[in-house]
């Protein structure tokens, strides 16, 4: 966990390009995600007093939405996408492996904080189906032996 | 090739670049530099090329030659290929699947040359990211000619005229919707443009934004001189960075060049766009929920009786809010005339539809046909028909609103009314072809798995009904279907659909009640005779 005045430096830095409007709030918790990784405890705090509303309002308007974490995230972010295309050309196959590798379900992340494994609801990629994104890069036509090759098996050597 | 000036175009579409055309694009720019070749080659970015299966995508202008799958191992001969008595690049040409015959001219593949690419027509040719590209393709005439040669009631009447509905789904009259946002008392007014591209299976709106940006700002601009709006927003999934980088870089160009700000084009009319980013929520796709999201809040539908958007919308104040493909074909509209517009269609769906054509299918890519195109012309001619000698099964329209339609139906056209009187729906732009691998129960069941995930919770039948509906078709998918299921599947669906209190619960049962009418015997299977006809759930394995 990130201390307070980590914390409440970076999220100064932030909040210095905003006024305090409510419509920001969206802006302001995906610049704060991409900063910490996660929404910190501290900085929903600061946030909150910020646009002037209570705690509970910013929870539940960050909690609603699929984009915001409340916990860290692992150093590589597995992101298979199970949009229809790739839904009939093998993503749950494709997630159920990613997941025995690493030894995580759906949204967790490894203890090692290594790796996450989460599912998108469509990465737009359609054509190239079945999909997953390694981080930023994505990576198309995806069969059992690539999630193999992009992946380390966690399992085996539990 | 011939010599003289040659032009490069590559593809750097999401899907192109997941292929690798990024290093691809750099690759070539090193090579000509490599070779001193600047003068008479010109290596460019494009958005989508639209055949998104066979990227990385380059297209070699003015003369039209197509190469597909081009890594950056081919570079060498490719870019010697191009010299004055180079070799052509045959190996790099698109062969048929079946005759394995070599196409050199793109416009000679029958995935293209069977489509209408009316809004997509800058897509794959200008670079998104220099707006005198835009401009050189005509771009930005439409504003010019709105501004300075009719009163914004004259572009809403030719608006009204040309017969455009709302392309994110429901197909409203656009015209309609303009003019009671204009009529409607309240100041200021808003114009948002819904890029909240949500279905699974769909990628079209995202590809128009990567690949011509401009024409949707464009028509935005217009639509909000029409309607007298001052500030606009895109609100754009978070999901598509590509897009939203695009997006940008396009609107800081229009305000560069005076499209956008203060007395746009000395015009006397005031506009500007903010970009906006979603945060991953299926239901912002409805416009009262898009709206409370920009607001800041959590993205939930209104409840019911609600005031239109247009009327009462961001802030209380009227707002126009209308699909990406709905403005990108706003300044055809306006530069060519209503009756120009209208001449492709049928009878009550005018224009083009632009599809994600993907699944079991061998061309799979971003197309645009004429309303009213048969099924059967946009899954054989165009899309070449189902891989590996499997046979077709369904089609699927309209995501998780939508529903699948069986080989029967392959003669219908694919309009507005018509997929809505068989029980699908337009819907975004997403068309999923199924072939007899594909088992229709597991294809219901995971529709309603993402309806149960992305329901926001508000209303009953919608939040309770997607868990039931999704708890007896994962039952039924597992080898534990009871006799009896189908009927409360059935009465569940007719339940959410007349109770739900917005779009997402009333059409959610969709998927599920046209795969009931259309493969009820694939459902009576599992249920009573324990087996999955298409051998893809594996309880029954």
């Amino acid at each position: 966990m990130l201390s307070g005045f980590v914390v409440a430096d970076e999220l100064a830095k932030i909040l210095a390009s905003y006024r305090g409007n409510r419509s920001e709030l969206l802006s302001i918790l995906r610049e704060v995600q991409d900063t910490f990784n996660y929404l910190p405890e501290e900085a929903m705090r600061q946030v909150a007093k910020f646009i002037g509303i209570p705690e509970s309002q910013l929870y539940s308007v960050a909690s609603f939405y699929s984009h915001f974490r409340l916990t860290p995230l692992g150093r590589k972010r597995i992101s298979v996408c199970r949009g229809t295309a790739c839904h009939i050309r093998g993503a749950p196959q494709v997630i159920e492996e990613a997941g025995r590798l690493l030894g995580v379900k759906e949204s967790e992340t490894t203890p090692d904080l290594e790796y996450t494994l989460e599912t998108v609801a469509c990465i737009g990629c359609c054509a190239l189906a079945p999909c997953l994104r390694v981080n930023e890069e994505v990576h198309g036509e995806v069969t059992l032996k690539k999630v193999r090759e992009l992946l380390p098996d966690l399992n085996n050597g539990a | 090739m011939a010599d003289g000036q040659c032009t490069v175009t590559v593809c750097q579409g999401t899907g192109c670049i997941s292929n690798g055309a990024d290093r691809l694009y750099a690759a070539l720019q090193a090579e000509v530099v490599r070779l001193n070749l600047g003068d008479s080659i010109h290596v460019k970015q494009t958005g989508c090329q639209g055949f998104c299966q066979r990227g990385p995508l380059v297209i070699t202008r003015p003369d039209g030659t197509f190469h597909c799958r081009v890594t950056p191992e081919d570079v060498p001969d490719f870019v010697q290929s191009l010299l004055p008595g180079g070799k052509p690049a045959e190996r790099l040409y698109y062969r048929d699947m079946v005759t394995a015959r070599a196409t050199a001219h793109w416009a000679d593949i029958p995935f293209y040359y069977q489509q209408e690419r009316r809004v997509l027509r800058n897509c794959g040719h200008i670079d998104p990211e220099n707006i005198e590209e835009y401009i050189a393709a005509g771009g930005y005439r439409a504003l010019h000619r709105a501004l300075f040669e009719m009163a914004p009631e004259e572009v809403i009447a030719e608006v009204k005229r040309s017969g455009l509905r709302g392309l994110g789904g429901a197909g409203f009259p656009a015209g309609r919707k303009w003019e009671s946002c204009r009529k409607a008392p309240g100041e200021p007014k808003f114009v948002i443009c819904n890029a909240d591209e949500g279905d699974p299976g769909a990628f079209q709106d995202r590809s128009l934004l990567e690949g011509d940006p401009h024409s949707v700002l464009e028509g935005m601009t217009i639509a909000a001189y029409a309607v007298g709006a001052h500030k606009g927003f895109v609100y754009v999934r978070a999901e598509y960075p590509l897009a939203v980088r695009r997006l940008g870089v396009a609107v800081t160009q229009m305000r560069e060049k005076g499209y956008l700000g203060k007395g746009i084009l000395g015009s006397g009319f005031d506009f500007d766009i903010e970009i906006f980013q979603g945060a991953g929520a299926f239901v912002c796709g409805e416009s009262t929920a898009l709206v409370l999201s920009i607001e800041g809040k959590r993205g939930m539908p209104k409840a019911l009786p609600r005031p239109r958007t247009s009327e009462v919308g961001l802030w209380g104040k009227p707002t126009l809010l209308n699909n990406v493909k709905t403005f990108g074909n706003v300044p055809l509209i306006i530069a060519h005339g209503a009756d120009w517009f209208a001449r492709l269609g049928n009878a009550q769906s005018k224009g083009t539809a632009i599809f994600s054509l993907t699944g079991k299918i061998v061309n799979s890519g971003l197309i645009e046909v004429p309303m009213g195109t048969r099924l059967r012309e946009v899954i054989y001619d165009i899309g070449g028909g189902i891989p590996d000698g499997r046979a077709f099964k369904a089609v699927q329209t309209g995501g998780p609103s939508g529903g699948c339609l069986p080989a029967s139906m392959l003669n219908m056209p694919v309009d507005f009314d018509s997929l809505k009187a068989a029980g699908s729906m337009m819907g975004s732009g997403g068309m999923v072809i199924m072939d007899e691998d594909t088992c229709m129960v597991d294809v219901a069941r995971y529709f309603l798995d993402f309806s149960r995930r992305e329901s926001c919770g508000q209303c009953t039948p919608c939040r309770v009904g997607t868990q039931q509906m999704f708890a007896i078709l994962d039952d039924i998918t597992q080898r534990k279907g009871k006799p009896g299921d189908i009927e409360v599947l059935l009465e569940l669906g007719e339940a959410m659909a007349q109770t739900s209190i917005c779009a997402l619960g009333q059409t959610a049962p969709n998927p599920v009640l046209t795969t009931i009418r259309h493969f009820r015997s694939e459902y009576e299977a599992h249920i009573y005779e324990k087996r999955c006809p298409a051998g893809a759930c594996r309880a029954y394995l």
